[in-house]
Order: C-alpha cells, then sequence, then structure tokens
C-alpha cells in the first residue's frame, strides 16, 4: 500500500478513537479522567452554530486550560445543582480535514441524547466537533475540540460537557 | 442558622404571621396564562424585545415575541426602531421567517404582500386582477391594511414596546431608579457577543421570583457564595420603582469579610472553603464602574433581566410558552471600545452566566422543581416572609420584599380570582 495512504489511514483511525473515547468516558459518567484527552493548553468550547456563524465569540463553555476542564468536573461534582440525567453521544464519521507535521484538523458529526429520571431519552444537542489533534507525542491529544451546536435552545441547563 | 430556621418554623402559626401568599394555581391553571397574555403582555405594560445594537443598520430586522405573540422588530429607513406584529395582514402568516437579517422591505412568502419597514402595506399581487378578473374590491383601501404596530421606544439603547395606546410613557413605567441602572449599563456604545436561548420547563413567574430574590442567590448557588461574588452578608439593597413592579438588587463585593461571613453561613452547603479552582483565571476581572458595585439584577416587569455579574454584561428576555414552559433568551454583549484584555475576560467569565453557567444554571432547576411539585394544586399557596413580607424596600439581601412587589402589581393586572 502507497505509505501516503498508509498514513492517512493511521491518523484517521487515532482520530476517530480519541472521538471515540471522549464520548465514552462522557456517557460513563468518567468525567474525572475526561481531562486527560486534552493538552494542558487546550482550548475547549461549546458554541451554538447561530453565534459560530455570525463570528460572534459567545460560547456556552469556554475553556483555555486543561485547568478550566478539571474546575468544571469539580463544580458539577461539587457545586452544581441540576437534574439528574445521562448523556449517550452517536458520533458520525471522523473526516480529516488537513494535516501538518502529525498535527491534523478534523470534524465528526454528533448527537447528544439525553436520559433524565424520568426514563425518557430526548436529542438533547446535535452538532459538529471542529477538532485539532496532536498525533506526535505517545497518544493523540485535542489541542482545540470546539462543539458547535445545531440545537439552539438548551434544555434547562448545560452542566456536562458535548 | 439551621436553628434559626427551625425556631421560625416551630412558631409560625401560618394565619397570623405576616407574609405574603400566591396561590400555586397561577403556575399551572391556562385560565391565568390566557389573561396574562391579555392583562400583561397585551396590556398596560411595556416588554423589552431587543437591543438597538441587533437592528443597526436601516432593514435591519430581528423575529422575537411579546410574550406568546411573534413580533418583529426593525430599523426603517428613518433610523427609527419600530415593532409590528408578525403576522400578515392578508390571512395570518408569518411575514418575517428568519430570526435575523436585513431586508428593503417585509414580504409575506404566501401571497407576496409587501410591507415596508414601518409595516405599512406597499403591494398586493393582483390587486386589479388579471385580464380585467379577479382582484380586489375597488374600496380595498391599503391604509387598513397594515401589519398591526406597537408603540416602541428606547432607553439607554433597550427597545422596548408596548400594544397598548394607553400606557404610560416608558420612563414614566420604569421610573427613575430603573432608568439610572440602564443607564449606568448603557452609559457607552455596546458591541452584542452573541445569544443564549434556554428551555425551562416552568412557568415563567417562577424565573420573575427568581430574579426578585436576593435570599436564595447565595443559597442554591455555591459558585455565587463561596467565591464571593455575592453573599447575603454583602453591602447591597434590593428596592423597587414607585409602583413595586421593577426590582433592582445589587452587591458590592468588596465588602466581603471572610472570616465573619463563614461564621455566618456555618456549615452551609454553598459556602466551601474546600472547594478551589484549578484555573482562577476565570475570576480575574476588572473593575469597570466607580461606584464599586459588581451585580446588579435588574429585573424589569413583565419580561427583562438586565445584568452585570462581575465582567459579565447581559439582557436576558422572557418569552412565554404556554404555563409550564417559558424561553429565557440571554444576549450578552460588552463595549465597543473593549480592549483585546477585556474582550478576553468577558469571554471567559460568560462561563458564570447562561445556561450552562456556573452560576446561573441552577435557576432552571430551581424554578423546574417548583413546577413539578404544585402540579394539579389548586388551593395551597406560598408562603413569602423573609424581611417582613410586604412590598418594601431593604438596604440589605435578607428579603423577599420585591417578590411580594411583583405579585401586588401581578394581583392589580392579573388577580387571584378565578373564572370559574
Amino acid at each position: 500500500m502507497d505509505l501516503a495512504i498508509f498514513e492517512r489511514l493511521r491518523l484517521q483511525h487515532l482520530a476517530t478513537e480519541l472521538n471515540a473515547i471522549h464520548a465514552e468516558w462522557i456517557d460513563d459518567d468518567r468525567l474525572e479522567e475526561w481531562p486527560e484527552l486534552f493538552t494542558d493548553d487546550c482550548i475547549y468550547k461549546i458554541i451554538a452554530r447561530e453565534n459560530h456563524e455570525r463570528n460572534l465569540s459567545l460560547s456556552a463553555i469556554f475553556c483555555d486550560s486543561k485547568g478550566m476542564l478539571v474546575d468544571r468536573i469539580i463544580s458539577l461534582r461539587k457545586a452544581n445543582i441540576f437534574p439528574v440525567h445521562s448523556y449517550r453521544h452517536i458520533l458520525g464519521p471522523t473526516r480529516i480535514v488537513s494535516e501538518h507535521e502529525l498535527k491534523i484538523t478534523a470534524q465528526t458529526n454528533y448527537t447528544v441524547f439525553m436520559t433524565r429520571a424520568d426514563g425518557r431519552t430526548e436529542i438533547y444537542n446535535s452538532g459538529k466537533y471542529i477538532d485539532e489533534i496532536d498525533c506526535s507525542g505517545e497518544r493523540p491529544r485535542f489541542t482545540s475540540k470546539v462543539a458547535v451546536f445545531d440545537t439552539n435552545v438548551i434544555d434547562t441547563m448545560m452542566v456536562r460537557p458535548i | 442558622m439551621t436553628e434559626t430556621a427551625l425556631r421560625v418554623s416551630q412558631n409560625s402559626d401560618a394565619s397570623k404571621v405576616a407574609g405574603y401568599r400566591v396561590p400555586y394555581r397561577v403556575f399551572t391553571d391556562p385560565e391565568f396564562y390566557r389573561r396574562e397574555q391579555e392583562n400583561i403582555f397585551q396590556g398596560e405594560t411595556w416588554s423589552f424585545v431587543a437591543l438597538e445594537a441587533e437592528v443597526g443598520e436601516p432593514g435591519d430586522f430581528k423575529s422575537t415575541f411579546v410574550g406568546e405573540t411573534p413580533v418583529i422588530v426593525t430599523r426603517a429607513i428613518d433610523g427609527k426602531v419600530h415593532a409590528v406584529v408578525n403576522r400578515c395582514a392578508h390571512r395570518g402568516a408569518l411575514v418575517c421567517r428568519e430570526v435575523r437579517g436585513n431586508r428593503p422591505n417585509l414580504e409575506c412568502i404566501y401571497h407576496q404582500w409587501a410591507y415596508d419597514l414601518e409595516g405599512n402595506l406597499i403591494g398586493v399581487p393582483f390587486r386589479r386582477g388579471l385580464r380585467g378578473q379577479g382582484g380586489m374590491p375597488g374600496d380595498f383601501d391599503m391604509k387598513q391594511h397594515g401589519l398591526r404596530k406597537l408603540r416602541a421606544e428606547s432607553i439607554g439603547g433597550l427597545v422596548f414596546a408596548s400594544f397598548s395606546e394607553t400606557v404610560e410613557p416608558l420612563r414614566d413605567f420604569l421610573g427613575p431608579i430603573v432608568i439610572e441602572h440602564i443607564e449606568r449599563i448603557m452609559c457607552k456604545p455596546i458591541k452584542v457577543l452573541g445569544d443564549q436561548r434556554q428551555h425551562v420547563h416552568g412557568n415563567w413567574k417562577l424565573y420573575a421570583e427568581n430574579t426578585r430574590d436576593p435570599y436564595h442567590a447565595s443559597l442554591l448557588h455555591l459558585f455565587h457564595n463561596t467565591f464571593g461574588l455575592y453573599r447575603s452578608t454583602q453591602t447591597g439593597k434590593s428596592v423597587m420603582d414607585a409602583s413595586k413592579r421593577h426590582s433592582l438588587l445589587y452587591s458590592i463585593a468588596a465588602s466581603n469579610d471572610d472570616a465573619a461571613d463563614k461564621q455566618a453561613y456555618g456549615d452551609s452547603r454553598t459556602f466551601d472553603t474546600e472547594f478551589k479552582l484549578q484555573d482562577m483565571s476565570l475570576l480575574k476581572g476588572r473593575q469597570e464602574f466607580d461606584d464599586g458595585i459588581t451585580l446588579v439584577i435588574l429585573a424589569v416587569f413583565p419580561n427583562l433581566v438586565l445584568q452585570q455579574i462581575q465582567n459579565t454584561l447581559a439582557v436576558r428576555q422572557i418569552v412565554t410558552k404556554g404555563p409550564d414552559a417559558f424561553e429565557l433568551v440571554w444576549t450578552h454583549f460588552g463595549y465597543a471600545d473593549d480592549d483585546a484584555e477585556m474582550q478576553a475576560i468577558r469571554q471567559k467569565q460568560t462561563n458564570l452566566i447562561g445556561p450552562a453557567g456556573l452560576i446561573s444554571m441552577e435557576d432552571g432547576e430551581a424554578v423546574e422543581i417548583v413546577q413539578r411539585a404544585i402540579i394539579g394544586e389548586m388551593e395551597a399557596k406560598s408562603y413569602i416572609a423573609m424581611g417582613g413580607g410586604r412590598a418594601e424596600n431593604a438596604d440589605h439581601l435578607v428579603t423577599e420584599g420585591s417578590i411580594v412587589g411583583f405579585w401586588e402589581n401581578y394581583e392589580k393586572l392579573v388577580g387571584y380570582g378565578t373564572m370559574s
């Protein structure tokens, strides 16, 4: 097989797997481990498509360090009050948009279903991830993850990462 | 604190103790919802509809709501802001189907009836028929068939609209305290940073209570209390306009005394000295106002909250969605002359507010747990007595006086009696 194609498939596999782990750890409530998927100086942003497409900065959640991700989770566990709920992510295929020296940009469609304490499952948030992933280290990590969501009305609150 | 709470409940004989009571039925009964639409949102009030900055240029429009009624806010060629009902004068279709945009005029797609940006009918296809056949009646008068116009007025770049021809002027409706605090925040040109939309499964009046309630803020919101953004021990006030329909709540974080505050809150869940942030940059702000006020919640009857929390500035518009739901539209803004550092501070601090806000997300849950608990209740009433149970101003933050003010106005406009 052509080496370039092989390398491309390898990177695609790494990006797909990283997103799968990201979804799995959130859905399985392994939130304390979730920041480990990011670099220390990462960007993590959840932004409405309505704002993103107008080039407006306002995000539902905006973190610019791994420390802020940890703080979000500690806050969720200790500070915030919210309805009991869980997530289930369904991911579309991950497409590598560009690659430069093992730093890749990738896009993945996602849908998050939310199940509340009454047992009902509803579509909570749907959109796409725009990721920057560093594959040069021992294991790949997000240097940036931006979730641009179509579901413009947030149902009650947003406390878990998307 | 826990002891005090117990003592009050043991001694309170509900019928003798001062306090205000609201029948839970007003939060669930469709009859009250219908009367509110008529007597409040379509009645003698002004509702917030837009920031002027959202319709900055002639031709700009924004779709929004007054109560549940769809409304379009436009800036016409004359530079003035107008508000019209988003319903074609022909057969009732939505004229404007987008959230926002810019257009030379408003055109209904159904039969292409066209209106200018002030809502005047300017075009009706086949009005005189085709080849001598059909057409509108000879006495059809375009002037009689415009979009329904609301009165629209602005103060400090906030646009309010009213269905009433007889409502008092906006400045009188708001009163000097509200105007002073609108103008304090809207002191220079603003820049809109974006919108957030939050669907809450509860009655809109539970949110009106919530935003007039300095009592809950440090007890529900751990973030507020632990980091001293807001504590009931702070220097602050909970005051109303003369009519008592609006509420101004403000506090000054520089008045915190961590040791004394710790004692006041005892072992309260929300005063947690063990809770630390890894990245404290979230709370690094800048003093923007000389008065030292770090938190303003200006609840303007019936549908607006104008807020400053640290360096976050926003309007929250309440849109009713039936008796048991409302949508909260947050429009965040900064100032047009914000430098790069200030823009970064605001972007980071938006983590504090909105539907994902570290200090505001709890309010959605607070509203919903009331709504779920009062379902089907036709007789029982709430009990509002903190601070004395009367609609009185307080120069402290241990009061529910402004909530009573809201309800006295509600009683005047809607009443608590039932039709049946």
